[in-house]
């Protein structure tokens, strides 16, 4: 980490407290604006409530449309945060260091939003407690374990109550020093937050080997919550298209793919949002981009192989799905958006190191991702459904209803909003991460060789 | 003494040699189990209830010539749920809101349903419907909803049940009042044979107990099916097969004497 301007521990705790201790009215007007799109998304949901599934686009053969799809998006961007935070701080990726709690905090947020997918699309969301909470005991009813919808509330729970534990435990020093920085009911707010954290090498100690631990209990459930996700799909036999037994890695490395390249965005927003230049630096898109460059030709791999397993077989059935999702009008337009910018614009412009390190050109490209990864969510599920059966008598077609398409963009907004009111009472930054990296980068000159001043001791 | 009840195992045999396309089974099926109206609306939507409807094929009467008229045949065959031995449906319900009973029988039961809808998603037969709108008739229908059979309220899945209502009723008035086995005489003679079998006018659809041996249906099975019969004549097939769903809906398939020739070709 050579390019790092050398900050005293004042300046960084001013800049990433910035909008902690004194938010400017953008923050205010931002704020506004989400929370009317999130409005007119739960008065959708309310107005499906009230008068039925009916108002969705959904039909006989396509029963899961848009909320679905948009239900493993989110799944798939919450995998950003075990990506960066727990494999990149057990790898000791210095670079990670500015990204892992907006990382996690995308993460917590994202998985809220994609765990109201499947509750809000269900014919009778205010019965859901049966399958996801197993309280009904008293008559018996235990919920359908067969059942992947049964694993996946217990993955993704799992995962957010892991993913929160994990933002708490690195919050802890952070926590304290806005207590220290604060007056009022809000110092006695942060005071309990901070669970008596005075910074002494025991705690700190502690803190790190809570880190550690917690990263490592999480990388499994990392792999299972979208594998457990895939097999919402690969458990229906009758579905020609989802039962390729490559779905649950290629369903993860997809989900890395569209995780990381949302932190890209984030980071982006970040640096120009709350002016953190001294912080996200242009290296740190340069090591994004290398990351995505490999995750991204690895996803590749999965996804032809999974093309090519489907049409190895030669089955009538598997044919004209694949001639569904490629040759026919929208399907075909749709797959080259998708194939287009899932892989063949970003991967060859993430190889010139003067993209990587262009902080625009690399958040217009991370959206792009992601709206290939969203595209190709929609072309596994629907087509698939469209034509689940050989015989063509009830081959159908779907189109989403004004209502999906709202609650859709509601769910972006949703998440940005999350993120952006825990900005305000946390930084986005980890204070302690920053200064750790500080101390661990600079060096000194020992004869004619540089060497780093303070060694790691693990 | 807890009698143990007598066992049950309900099959149909749908004989496509029989069946003429007049649709007569789908509206006996929907008067007998309060299904909505079908409106146009409704097709147009893609979310009309069918729990038997009858699929049609064009097909070429000589395949190597284009199949127009009069080079052209229509071909029926009426699909409702299949009571699958090893349903797809089943084992994907959260809440156990479909399961098999002890009678061969693929039970909804409307109650538990939350309507995640992924058993009309993982049915192959695509038999599952789902309520999307509340159930509403015309005023003048009113009276004549079918008093045993539930009214669906909107967001749960519904399917054929083989009038799992009527069977009840012969358990409680055959079996249980009379004290006699159900056979295929008293389920006509009461009118307790599913709706759409008592009202195909050309006896298409055999409706009875595998486990009675006198049955019409272990008669058709013993003479049709692959699995029972070595005969060529035989004619028995169940759809889709090599999912290995194992239905309990056995098809004759149609004879065709202008095939012969490709056959013996073949």
């Amino acid at each position: 980490m050579q390019e790092r301007r050398p900050l005293s521990d004042v300046q960084i705790n001013k800049a990433l407290l910035r909008n902690v201790l004194a938010a400017p009215l953008w923050f205010w007007g931002l704020v506004l604006l989400l929370a009317l799109v999130v409005a007119a998304g739960a008065g959708a949901a309310g107005w499906m409530f009230n008068r039925g599934t009916g108002v969705l686009g959904v039909n006989r053969p396509a029963m899961w449309g848009f909320l679905i799809v948009n239900f493993v998006f989110w799944i798939g961007i919450s995998h950003a945060g075990v990506m960066l935070s727990a494999i990149l701080r057990l790898a000791y990726a210095e670079w990670r260091r500015p990204m892992v709690r907006a990382a996690e905090v995308l993460t917590v947020f994202s998985l809220m939003t994609a765990m109201l997918m499947p509750f809000i699309h269900s014919g009778r969301p205010w019965r859901l407690a049966y399958w996801a909470f197993p309280y009904d005991f008293a008559r018996g009813i235990f919920p359908n374990i067969r059942s992947a919808l049964i694993w996946d509330p217990s993955a993704v729970f799992t995962y957010l109550i892991s993913s929160s534990l994990f933002i708490l435990v690195t919050l802890l020093p952070d926590i304290a020093v806005i207590r220290d920085r604060t007056t009022g009911i809000r110092h006695k707010i942060y005071s309990a937050m901070a669970l008596g954290w005075r910074g002494t090498p025991r705690q700190w100690r502690l803190q790190g080997i809570a880190g550690i631990l917690l990263s490592a209990i999480i990388l499994p459930i990392f792999v299972s919550v979208h594998s457990i996700v895939s097999w919402d799909f690969g458990m229906a036999v009758s579905v020609e298209g989802w039962h390729a037994t490559i779905f649950a890695p290629y369903f993860v490395i997809g989900a890395v793919l569209s995780g990381v390249s949302a932190v890209v965005t984030l980071m982006a927003l970040m640096r120009w949002l709350f002016k953190w230049e001294d912080h996200i630096r242009e290296e740190h898109f340069d090591a994004m981009g290398r990351l995505l460059v490999v995750i991204a030709t690895a996803w590749f791999y999965f996804f032809a192989m999974e093309f090519m397993f489907g049409l190895f077989t030669l089955e009538p059935q598997e044919v004209a799905l694949r001639q569904l999702q490629v040759f026919e009008w929208p399907w075909s337009a749709l797959f080259i958006i998708f194939i287009l910018t899932a892989y063949f614009i970003p991967v060859p412009l993430w190889l010139f190191r003067s993209v990587r390190r262009n902080v625009a050109a690399m958040f217009w490209i991370s959206i792009m991702v992601n709206i290939g990864m969203w595209l190709e969510r929609f072309i596994i599920i629907v087509p698939g459904l469209l034509r689940k059966q050989p015989f063509t008598f009830v081959w159908g077609s779907y189109r989403p209803s004004p209502i999906e398409i709202i609650i859709v963009a509601a769910t972006f907004c949703l998440v940005a909003l999350g993120i952006l009111l825990f900005s305000k009472v946390f930084p986005l930054v980890p204070l302690a991460e920053a200064k750790e990296g500080q101390i661990l980068a600079d060096q000194i000159k020992v004869g004619k060789k540089t060497i780093p001043a303070v060694m790691r001791e693990e | 003494m807890v009698q143990e009840r007598p066992k049950h195992k309900w099959t149909m045999v749908v004989d496509i040699d029989r069946c003429s396309g007049c649709q007569a089974c789908v509206v006996a099926c929907q008067a007998e189990n309060n299904i909505t109206i079908n409106e146009q609306r409704d097709f147009l939507q893609r979310r009309a209830k069918e729990w038997i409807r009858i699929e049609r094929y064009w097909e070429a009467i000589d395949p190597s010539k284009p199949a127009e008229f009069p080079n052209v045949k229509a071909r029926f065959i009426p699909i409702m749920c299949q009571q699958c031995d090893n349903a797809p449906c089943e084992p994907v319900c959260p809440v156990y809101a479909t399961y098999h009973n002890n009678e061969g029988l693929n039970v909804q039961v409307y109650n538990r349903c939350v309507g995640t809808r992924y058993c009309a998603n993982n049915c192959p037969y695509q038999v599952r419907f789902f309520n999307f709108w509340e159930p509403v008739w015309p005023e003048s229908l009113r009276n004549q909803l079918n008093p045993d059979v539930t009214v669906r309220s909107r967001g749960i899945m519904e399917k054929c049940t083989f009038c799992v209502q009527r069977l009840s009723r012969a358990r409680r008035t055959i079996e249980g009042r009379r004290g006699k086995r159900i056979t295929d005489e008293s389920m006509t003679e009461e009118n307790l044979m599913p709706a759409c079998v008592m009202a195909c006018p050309t006896g298409a659809l055999v409706f009875g107990d595998r486990e009675d041996p006198k049955s019409r249906v272990n008669e058709l099975l013993k003479e049709h099916d692959p699995r029972q019969a070595k005969s060529v004549a035989a004619r028995g097939y169940r759809v889709l097969e090599d999912l290995t769903t194992e239905p309990n809906v056995v098809y004759l398939k149609k004879v065709d004497p202008h095939l012969k020739k490709v056959k013996a070709h073949a």
